[in-house]
């Protein structure tokens, strides 16, 4: 712990913390560009210059120098601030400064730091650089002119994302930042350089000339389009969410989010179901909410009411749900719509335990059947970092483009009862083992998986896509059969609760009641439609594939006749005579919570020890697919966002449109 | 005058054969066995004992360099040393000679200074435009490697040592040690962060000593002849020979090996044949290749060549690229020029070279024509002190001093030209 002096003050700093880390400790703002705390040092800006004793008798980058016993830092002499003003005089004297057209405008670090550190006018009369505009795909609008060259985009391309799209071309004041060949960044992860951007070089397309950040209500939220629960900020203006960001939380998405959690939001105003449907003649047409309810009484389903939750409703929703049903005496819940029917007699079985933090620490990572990188973008980042600390990754299941070093083992799963000697080897030298199960493996290897966590000792992780997934299984949203049982019980009401992918033909006979956002493939089928709120629009607790309880809050209203989901239930049970016991949103949390104690708390929850395995388990099967087809085009959100259908179009089926047009 | 005995570079000017025969003739590879066996600190000692400095331009203390080097791998990694043929600097010329007359000093000094710094094998990363150069070196390196000179069991002294040729391709900044390893490595030729030093970490992460081809073909000599003998020339602290390299307005341009601290005069009026038009003619001197301000006639005349006489004089020695400007020289469009090019290799990674090389330029331009305020020359001083010593490596630097010495030096002149040119639009305005 070495101490140094920063402005006169002494302090003691972390071993190998930087001179930055130093200052930022002592309470000094430095200013900077390059710099990132998640990303390597690059130390080009030259931005966070000190006077730094000993050393040579001029300013040091503090981001890149180590803070060493006994230094003397000074971040308020002359020196410094005289280097500051040149550094930034520098930045801009080839910046456009169209701030008055810029989008970063209002969250721009040249903004702010030129009007704390610059020197208030320009002495430079030459004319300025150009640069011709590149092109970064859907997503990312480029004014390259605007670009300081902080190179922050491509170290996060390198070194986070794991794919070299993004880098510089040419040198001195001609360097330019692009892409490879200017073609579109492809991976999932690729808005992030919008938010990592100091400037307005790279802002997003969707949102360009949308509005100013100062106008935004800012509502803290939680993504639902995977199951990591990424922790995001929804900006609104009046009724409509503009943009989502992400926030910091080290334990789920550090500051990352993926592209669709960013981009589908605009999915939120297109395809909504903002009236009552009810089919009459065989088509949909509007009706009241009045009724609506008497067709479901009039149907008098008594016990024989089914609850069908779909991938991105949050735990209340579920649990009004359940009560309601619970009051009409049917236990016909599930959550898993497409059918698979694991056993979830034990949580920590179905649960991702290693932590996403924990995973990075893994040696040797076997992958059963995820695309990770589709399924969980933000847990692929985790497992690169692993690799890039020398973990070994193993995947069984159809080929995927990793981001990292990776042997495919084949798609048959039967490949784990005899693991070849090059993965048992990685596993048994391994000092921390992890297994990841993807929902393409749950079938034909949950059992086998199991058994080998228990034999190498490793850390076992399911991973699931649903945001709902780990909630819905709390509250119990699993029938044994899954939903073969649900059709086997015939019942006569059928509520979907969002529930999109999940088959509606064995259930012909049923009323089916499709409580959702979007008119998609579940409205279609719906016999009647009571128009709901999305995630945007309620308040709601998630619980992520690691058990990771998390509460996200309203950010805009409903539209149309919309209303919050659990209000809807409430009415429900109204008009089918039976008592839920809640009468507020605050009520229906309370009943949850005691139900669930778990639900109550913010955090990891606890689902005990793994079950004991069964060592003789087989595993057999073949994964020839993955669930996710397209990556932009999973929930309904989504499918109705026009970003994520040209992203889809562009980013995934581009070379069939470019081969087809030859 | 250096004597002919005790020249180093004795086939500087290719009177002779380069090759593997001719140079053993000249005394290269001679026992070089004997050399290596002396051992690794010995040859380190000897080497600071007689007092050599780096020839690439900085000047620092080549065997203090090498100490610093690993004794023992601690992890496994090898040792490497690269070697600067990258000669770029404009009025440099002194490599291109030791290469293309001479390469069987450069690399019998590169397997005695690489067993020195314990390295498994030498780069010699050559200039891309040096093609005739490049040629002439691989095929020296395959007759030494034929001869069993190098390789495995390298002169039969139990150390196996390779030495491997890289071609650049023609970016001044590769010059640089750390954008040299990063070029090495295939990367874009931009100068790392230091610490950590390449010593510590450079080519592909291991330790590693970046020296100038100069430095580096003079120690088999300075072995076998002893360090008082190299040492016996120049003053205190400027110890040995060294390669001149005289261009410009001398009657007799060359390519000399002198011993360090020899007026000016001496080197021009013996070797050069004077200056263009006799002394009176001298207008001002570069004394060190293109990166080094500038020293007028009257005070450059009588000092004496080597590191720190020229230090005194706000100069330096640089790579001892003298460049001769006699009266006819536009001056300021001669400085214009050095500052196009410092724009122009720029490699663009940290702020201040990158915007300020481009600024300077733009600015001198309008200075060579007058078209300026008397303000703005203290405005372009001012831009190259927010440059110099604000970026990552010396580019930064090197583009500021050239421009300062003539602000310190003839600022007169730049005063004329923007008051003449002023005062021509005044008179069209009237």
């Amino acid at each position: 712990m070495p101490k140094v002096t920063v402005d006169g003050q002494e302090i003691e700093v972390p071993d190998g913390a930087t001179v930055l880390q130093a200052c930022e400790l002592a309470g000094k703002e430095i200013p900077r560009f390059c710099y990132h705390e998640r990303l390597s040092i690059a130390g080009n800006c030259r931005m966070c210059l000190v006077e730094v004793k000993p050393g040579p008798p001029k300013p040091q980058a503090s981001c890149a120098l180590p803070a060493t016993e006994g230094q003397e830092i000074r971040t308020d002499s002359q020196m410094v601030k005289t280097a500051r003003e040149g550094v930034m005089e520098f930045l801009l004297i080839n910046h456009p400064l169209d701030c008055p057209i810029c989008d970063q405008g209002g969250e721009c670090d040249l903004q702010d730091q030129s009007i704390t550190y610059g020197r208030g006018a320009t002495r430079y009369e030459e004319n300025k650089r150009a640069v011709t505009e590149k092109y970064m795909g859907p997503l990312i609008k480029t004014v390259m002119t605007r670009c300081i060259h902080c190179t922050r985009c491509v170290r996060f391309s390198e070194e986070i994302a794991g794919v070299d799209e993004i880098g510089a071309l040419y040198r001195g004041e001609d360097m330019q930042i692009t892409t490879y060949l200017e073609q579109a960044a492809e991976h999932e992860l690729s808005a992030n350089v919008i938010d990592l951007c100091p400037v307005g070089a790279l802002t997003s397309r969707p949102y360009a000339f949308e509005a100013r950040p100062w106008e935004l209500k800012k509502t803290l939220s939680i993504d639902v389009s995977d199951a990591v629960g990424s922790n995001i900020r929804l900006d609104s203006r009046g009724r409509e969410v503009m943009r989502a960001l992400p926030r910091i939380n080290d334990d789920v998405n550090e500051e990352w989010i993926s592209d669709k959690a960013r981009y589908q939001v605009d999915g939120l105003t297109k395809r909504r179901l903002d009236k009552v449907f009810m089919r009459k003649r065989g088509k949909l047409q509007p009706a009241s909410w009045d009724e609506a309810f008497k067709a479901i009484a009039k149907a008098k389903p008594g016990k024989s009411i089914a609850a069908v939750a779909g991938d991105m409703v949050d735990c209340e929703t579920m649990f009004a749900a359940k009560a309601l049903l619970k009051a009409c005496g049917s236990s016909l819940i599930e959550g898993r719509q497409t059918g698979m029917d694991y056993d979830v007699s034990n949580l920590a079985a179905v649960n991702f335990n290693s932590t996403f933090a924990g995973i990075e620490q893994a040696d040797a990572i076997l992958i059963v059947g995820s695309h990770v990188r589709w399924e969980a973008p933000l847990v692929n980042v985790r497992i690169r970092k692993a690799v890039k600390r020398g973990a070994k990754v193993f995947v069984v299941g159809p080929y995927w483009e990793t981001t990292y070093p990776a042997e495919f083992l084949g798609e048959e799963l039967g490949v784990l009862n005899k693991l070849p000697d090059a993965v048992a080897e990685a596993f048994k030298n391994a000092g921390k083992p992890a297994i990841i199960l993807g929902g393409a493996a749950l079938k034909g290897a949950h059992g086998k998986a199991l058994a080998l966590a228990h034999e190498f000792g490793a850390a076992f992780n399911v991973l699931h896509f649903s945001a709902a997934r780990m909630g819905g299984l709390m509250l119990g949203f699993a029938q044994k059969g899954g939903m073969k049982d649900i059709a086997a019980a015939k019942p006569k009401v059928v509520l979907s609760l969002g529930a999109d992918e999940m088959d509606f033909e064995p259930f012909a006979d049923a009323i089916k009641v499709y409580i959702g956002h979007h008119g998609d493939k579940g409205a279609h089928a719906a016999d009647i439609i009571l128009p709901a709120a999305s995630y945007a629009e309620k308040d709601g607790t998630y619980v992520n594939t690691e058990g990771r309880v998390q509460f996200a809050e309203k950010a805009v209203f409903a539209p149309g006749d919309a209303r919050e989901d659990w209000t809807i239930l409430r009415a429900l049970a109204d008009a089918l005579g039976v008592n839920v016991g809640f009468d507020s949103f605050a009520e229906l949390q309370a009943a949850m919570i005691a139900e669930v104690p778990a639900l109550g708390e913010e955090g990891l929850a606890d689902y005990g020890a793994l079950p004991k395995a069964d060592a003789k388990a087989k595993a057999e099967g073949t994964i020839s697919a993955y669930p996710i087809k397209d990556f932009y085009l999973t929930n309904p959100i989504a499918r109705a966002s026009e970003v994520m259908q040209r992203c889809s179009a562009e980013l995934l089926h581009g070379g069939d449109l470019a081969e087809a047009a030859e | 005058m250096l004597a002919d005995k005790d020249r180093i570079f004795t086939n500087l000017y290719g009177f002779q054969d380069w090759g593997l025969k001719a140079a053993q003739q000249r005394g290269d590879w001679d026992d070089t066995k004997s050399l290596i066996a002396r051992g690794q600190d010995s040859i380190i000692e000897e080497v600071k004992a007689s007092g050599l400095r780096g020839r690439g331009g900085a000047g620092f203390p080549t065997g203090l360099k090498w100490s610093f080097m690993p004794k023992e791998s601690k992890d496994g990694r090898p040792s490497f040393l690269v070697i600067n043929a990258d000669e770029s600097e404009p009025g440099s010329c002194k490599d291109r000679e030791i290469i293309r007359h001479d390469p069987h000093k450069l690399i019998e000094g590169a397997l005695v200074a690489g067993f020195a710094m314990r390295a498994r094998a030498a780069y010699v990363y050559i200039r891309g435009e040096y093609i005739r150069e490049a040629e002439t070196l691989q095929a020296a390196i395959d007759e030494a490697y034929d001869a069993g000179l190098i390789g495995k069991n390298a002169s039969k002294s139990g150390y196996d040592f390779d030495v491997f040729l890289h071609r650049g391709a023609g970016a001044y900044i590769c010059g640089e040690e750390t954008a040299m390893i990063e070029s090495l490595e295939g990367k874009k030729g931009q100068p790392r962060l230091k610490p950590p030093f390449p010593a510590g970490a450079g080519l592909y992460g291991c330790p590693t000593t970046v020296n100038n081809v100069e430095s580096i073909a003079v120690v088999p000599t300075i072995l076998r002849r002893g360090a008082s003998w190299f040492a016996s020339f120049g003053r205190e602290n400027n110890k040995g020979t060294k390669l001149f390299q005289i261009s410009g307005h001398v009657n007799k341009p060359c390519v000399v090996e002198e011993a360090l601290s020899i007026p000016f005069s001496e080197l021009i009026e013996k070797h050069c044949g004077g200056i263009r038009g006799g002394k009176d003619n001298l207008l001002a001197v570069i004394p060190g290749g293109s990166s080094v301000p500038l020293v007028p006639a009257e005070q450059i005349w009588d000092a004496p060549m080597d590191f720190d006489g020229l230090k005194d004089l706000g100069s330096g020695l640089g790579t001892a690229g003298v460049i001769v400007m006699d009266k006819s020289t536009d001056i300021v469009r001669a400085i214009s020029r050095l500052s196009y090019f410092y724009k122009h290799e720029s490699c663009g990674q940290c702020t201040p070279c990158r915007e300020g090389t481009g600024w300077m330029w733009r600015m001198m331009e309008r200075l060579r024509t007058g078209d300026a305020a008397i303000e703005e020359i203290d405005m372009l001083q001012q831009v190259t002190k927010q440059v110099e010593g604000h970026t990552i490596c010396a580019l930064g630097d090197a583009a500021a001093w050239p421009i300062q010495g003539l602000i310190r030096h003839f600022r007169p002149e730049l005063e004329r030209r923007i008051e003449e040119h002023n005062a021509k639009f005044a008179e069209a305005a009237e």
